[in-house]
């Protein structure tokens, strides 16, 4: 066992002696989902006692664990539990999980972002656990006279193995939530853990397939009022007015004002980023008279000025820069293809990257793109509000909450204890759902209304008032001597508007010689996080041209990388760091070669392979698929995946298999452009989402067995699957696929 | 305004409402049967499927008007303890991940076995061809109807 100080997150183990008694809920009664059913509620215990922010035990054994964070498809509101439990020591079926409010004194980093969840919670979700199985055994050493050593714990039950004693843990909760928590608490040997590793299914399974109101578009108040914004229809315009004569005499229709979502002079936070600040807002008693009203709806807009806007970044300023104009996608991309060399930042440089070019035997180049997307959460953006003078209510799904509440609280000029956020489930997140202006808006709506609103984004809406993943282009050289062994690499590479480099990844620390170099350009697009942000590009432009290269070579794709991973891991460069673990890195591409049966050539299926490291974690993949009637079938993936333990691990599979899913949709068929400032798609009739039919038959899924602490999931997978279809792409049609999306004819160098 | 007479889940419920309102929104909004679900509002994603009858179509296209004495069945009235073949190889197969699309996949998935009770690859993806997942859930979704074909009650 080790033992460690229960001071990450110490406040929320810390308990008012007020905690402990009866019908403590936490609130959670707004939805008809969280009510129990009938045989729940026969079961019910007479009393719950609180131990700590995390859980409370009834007087029956029955253990109530809330989850801290976001759920948005990742199973966090399964596998944070599970941590608790099993350090807590109880069977996982006498577990009840809720997910928690937001509530900053009893939980730290409650965020969906950045495969973070496990990770950052690993730690204090054990803490909790364990804790409370202290003071449990402390409770029942006092009650049985006896030495707290001599005392174990299993299922829910203390056992006194000398005296014989033994009860559960509904017993003695009452004792153990009026004793202090300890200072130290001892955690679990990972070889003892009996929950994690084990798969769970998700807790909110037969909520899901019985279509209970689990999403915050689904909330439902007495005398609740719809609202729907209208924007302007470009970026690169602001509203100048609005003529509602024919929308506002609409049946239904209760008002039509303009809210601004930020007051003039505000400093922006990282998360505050807002395309349009004023939008029209239709109210009405239902959707569809709302849908209708906004059809009819009038606007005058007008060009934004250039500007230029202080942001803070967690207490890091910087100057943002939006141009006015109305801009096009062909302008873009010429835009990035002749960036002046005077624009471009070195970030890295090893050895004597120009000599080594000049005394290469051969120089492989080549330019890759990727355009802007659109992250289409399947549930639209909505936020459920009812604020009055003294406080706001907030229903809904975001990432952020912390963060939107201090928006909110700068914006409605009410304190944050006067703000209650709800965390609904999230229909999909992938980084939109950080950017939380909806939940301001409904604020402003419902205040303006004096009344109980729930705000939804029509799918247009949605997808044409984005927040968008930026465009990128990078351009690679790489350098090879008569021998055939990679001296010198060189990545140039930016954005619209940020640069997608990470100088530190792979190569960087496998070849002597390396540059890498980047640069930005402006726009009035907004742009945000997607999907492992600027990975999801990075690892298609990389490992394709990677690919290119061991071809050049001559050699075998997966054996040219782990020379590569051989060299960082021998021979490391003095005074340089990387990112990543080359053994890490090297193991999972030697998993994946042995899981795919690589070598074996005879299925006739064209193979490609790509690997990545992003959120702390390392994924490897090998696609395999026929060409068909001009289409791509995908046969299989096998996927290879070191996160360091796997806490619920059919559930982790499912996550891999959809980053898998996703990431071959997004590089297929994922784009989106724009003429004159306006989005050339607005829903799923042009903006082609991949089906059923187009996935791969079958997904086969490996982890690397770890007792490493668990890191990031959400994501690793979804970045390299890009390059591995790219690879297998070229073996079945010998044409490169550089520029994203890949099924559009131009995009195929020929 | 007009009066309609649904039967909808085995109910008759009453609406005093536009007649061009999609039936989406009828359940949703004046219904509060709030499981099928807004995706699209075109018949693109298939979150809203209901059964017209036996048939899987798209509420957020079908007015209100058009029922007439058809029954329609939603996720909420697919089973009454919500244990259809199709939900409970859901379940077993662990599908869903962000949920959202699920009870449209699933009222998809059940129409597909009631007219075809054990489906090959290819008739699956042609059924299921209308249903967006945004998680990517398709290989466990179609193993899931695998599993629910050919048992009974499908």
């Amino acid at each position: 066992m080790s033992t460690v100080k229960t001071k990450i997150g110490r406040r929320s183990f810390i308990k008012s002696s007020a905690l402990a008694g009866g019908g403590m809920m936490l609130g959670f009664s707004w939805l008809a989902s969280c009510k129990m059913s009938p045989e729940e509620v026969n079961e019910l215990p007479k009393e719950w006692f609180k131990i700590n922010g995390y859980l409370k035990i009834a007087d029956n054994g029955q253990v109530t664990i809330l989850s801290p964070n976001p759920e948005g498809g990742q199973n966090v509101k399964t596998s944070m539990p599970m941590i608790v439990a099993d350090e807590l020591g109880v069977d996982w079926k006498d577990v009840i999980v809720e997910q928690a409010p937001l509530n900053t004194d009893a939980f730290t980093f409650q965020y969906l972002g950045g495969s973070q969840s496990i990770r950052r919670g690993w730690e204090g979700l054990r803490m909790a656990g364990a804790s409370a199985r202290a003071m449990l055994i402390a409770a029942a050493a006092e009650t049985w006279q006896v030495s707290q050593e001599d005392i174990t714990t299993e299922g829910g039950f203390l056992y006194h193995k000398k005296s014989g004693a033994s009860t559960g843990y509904g017993e003695l909760a009452s004792a153990a939530a009026k004793l202090e928590v300890p200072e130290e608490v001892q955690l679990k040997d990972i070889g003892d853990f009996k929950i994690i590793g084990t798969s769970q299914k998700n807790v909110d399974g037969q909520k899901i397939v019985t279509g209970k109101p689990l999403f915050g578009i689904d909330t439902h108040r007495e005398g609740m009022l719809i609202a729907m914004i209208v924007h302007p229809p470009a970026f690169g315009l602001k509203l100048k007015s609005i003529d509602d004569t024919e929308a506002r005499n609409m049946p239904g229709i209760k008002d039509i004002f303009t809210i601004n979502v930020f007051n003039d002079g505000y400093e922006k936070a990282f998360f505050d980023t807002r395309t349009f600040n004023e939008v029209a807002v239709i109210v009405g008693d239902s959707t569809w008279e709302v849908m209708n009203a906004k059809k009819a709806l009038k606007l005058e807009c007008e060009p934004i000025e250039s500007s230029t806007d202080s942001r803070d970044r967690f207490g890091r300023k910087w100057q943002e820069h939006t141009p006015a104009g109305l801009e096009n996608t062909s302008v873009h991309y010429a835009q990035m293809d002749a960036i002046p060399s005077k624009r471009v930042e070195v970030r890295r440089r090893d050895g004597d990257p120009d000599t080594a070019f000049k005394r290469a035997a051969k120089i492989i180049e080549a330019t890759y793109t990727a355009p802007f997307l659109a992250h289409n959460c399947m549930e639209p953006m909505n936020f459920f509000a009812d604020v009055t003078a003294e406080k706001a209510e907030l229903i809904g799904p975001l990432q952020k909450p912390e963060l939107t509440e201090q928006t909110l609280s700068a914006r409605l000029g009410m304190p944050l204890e006067n703000i209650d956020i709800q965390m609904t489930r999230l229909g999909g997140g992938y980084g939109r759902r950080s950017y939380a202006h909806w939940l301001v808006e409904a604020a402003l709506i419902s205040q303006k209304m004096n009344a109980p609103i729930k705000l939804v984004y029509s799918r247009e809406d949605d997808m044409t008032d984005g927040i968008y993943r930026p465009a990128y282009q990078a351009k690679f050289r790489a350098g090879l001597d008569a021998d055939n062994k990679l001296i010198v690499f060189h990545v140039n590479t930016g954005g619209i508007p940020q640069s997608p480099l990470h100088q530190d990844r792979f190569p960087a620390g496998a070849v002597d010689n390396y540059l890498a170099e980047d640069w930005t350009i402006d726009t009035n697009l907004t742009v945000g996080s997607f999907r492992a942000p600027s990975s999801n590009f990075m690892a298609c432009a990389e490992q394709s041209f990677l690919d290119e290269v061991a071809e050049a070579a001559g050699k075998d794709p997966i054996d040219f990388r782990l020379e590569l991973l051989d060299r960082a891991i021998t021979n490391p460069l003095e005074g340089k760091t990387n990112d990543y673990d080359p053994l890490r890195y090297a193991g999972v591409l030697k998993l994946v070669k042995e899981k795919s049966n690589w070598g074996n050539i005879d299925s006739g299926l064209s193979k490609g392979v790509a690997a990545y490291f992003c959120h702390n974690s390392y994924a490897a993949q090998v696609l395999e698929m026929r060409w068909e009637n001009n289409q791509p079938i995908i046969e299989k993936v096998t996927c290879a995946v070191d996160c360091g333990i796997v806490v619920n691990p059919d559930a982790a599979i499912n996550l891999a298999e959809g980053g898998i899913v996703d990431g071959i949709g997004t590089a297929l068929y994922g784009e989106l452009t724009f003429v004159d400032g306006v989005p050339q798609k607005n829903n799923f009739d042009t903006y082609r989402m991949i089906r059923m039919g187009e996935a791969p038959k079958e997904i086969d899924v490996h982890f690397i067995k770890s007792d490493v602490s668990p890191t990031g999931l959400g994501e690793p997978t979804y970045p390299p699957i890009f390059a591995a279809l790219a690879n297998a792409l070229y073996q079945a049609t010998g044409r490169r696929h550089n520029h994203q999306p890949f099924l559009t004819k131009e995009n195929v160098i020929g | 305004m007009a009066n309609f007479n649904l039967k909808i889940n085995g109910k008759t419920q009453v609406v005093d409402i536009d007649p061009t309102t999609p039936m989406l929104w009828v359940l949703r909004d004046h219904l509060k049967l709030v499981g099928t679900k807004y995706g699209c509002g075109i018949a693109q994603c298939g979150a809203c499927t209901v059964h017209l009858g036996d048939n899987a179509v798209r509420s957020c296209q079908l007015p209100v008007s058009a029922v007439g004495e058809q029954e329609i069945t939603t996720i909420e009235g697919l089973s009454e303890n919500g244990d259809h073949p199709v939900q409970n190889a859901w379940m077993e197969i662990d599908v869903p991940q962000c949920g959202y699309c699920q009870a449209g996949q699933i009222m998809s998935a059940s129409a597909l076995l009631k007219r075809n009770p054990n489906p090959s690859d290819e008739e699956i993806e042609s059924a299921m061809n209308g249903n967006i997942c945004r998680c990517g859930t398709y290989t466990r979704i179609k193993k899931a109807i695998k599993t629910a074909a050919n048992t009974e009650g499908v």
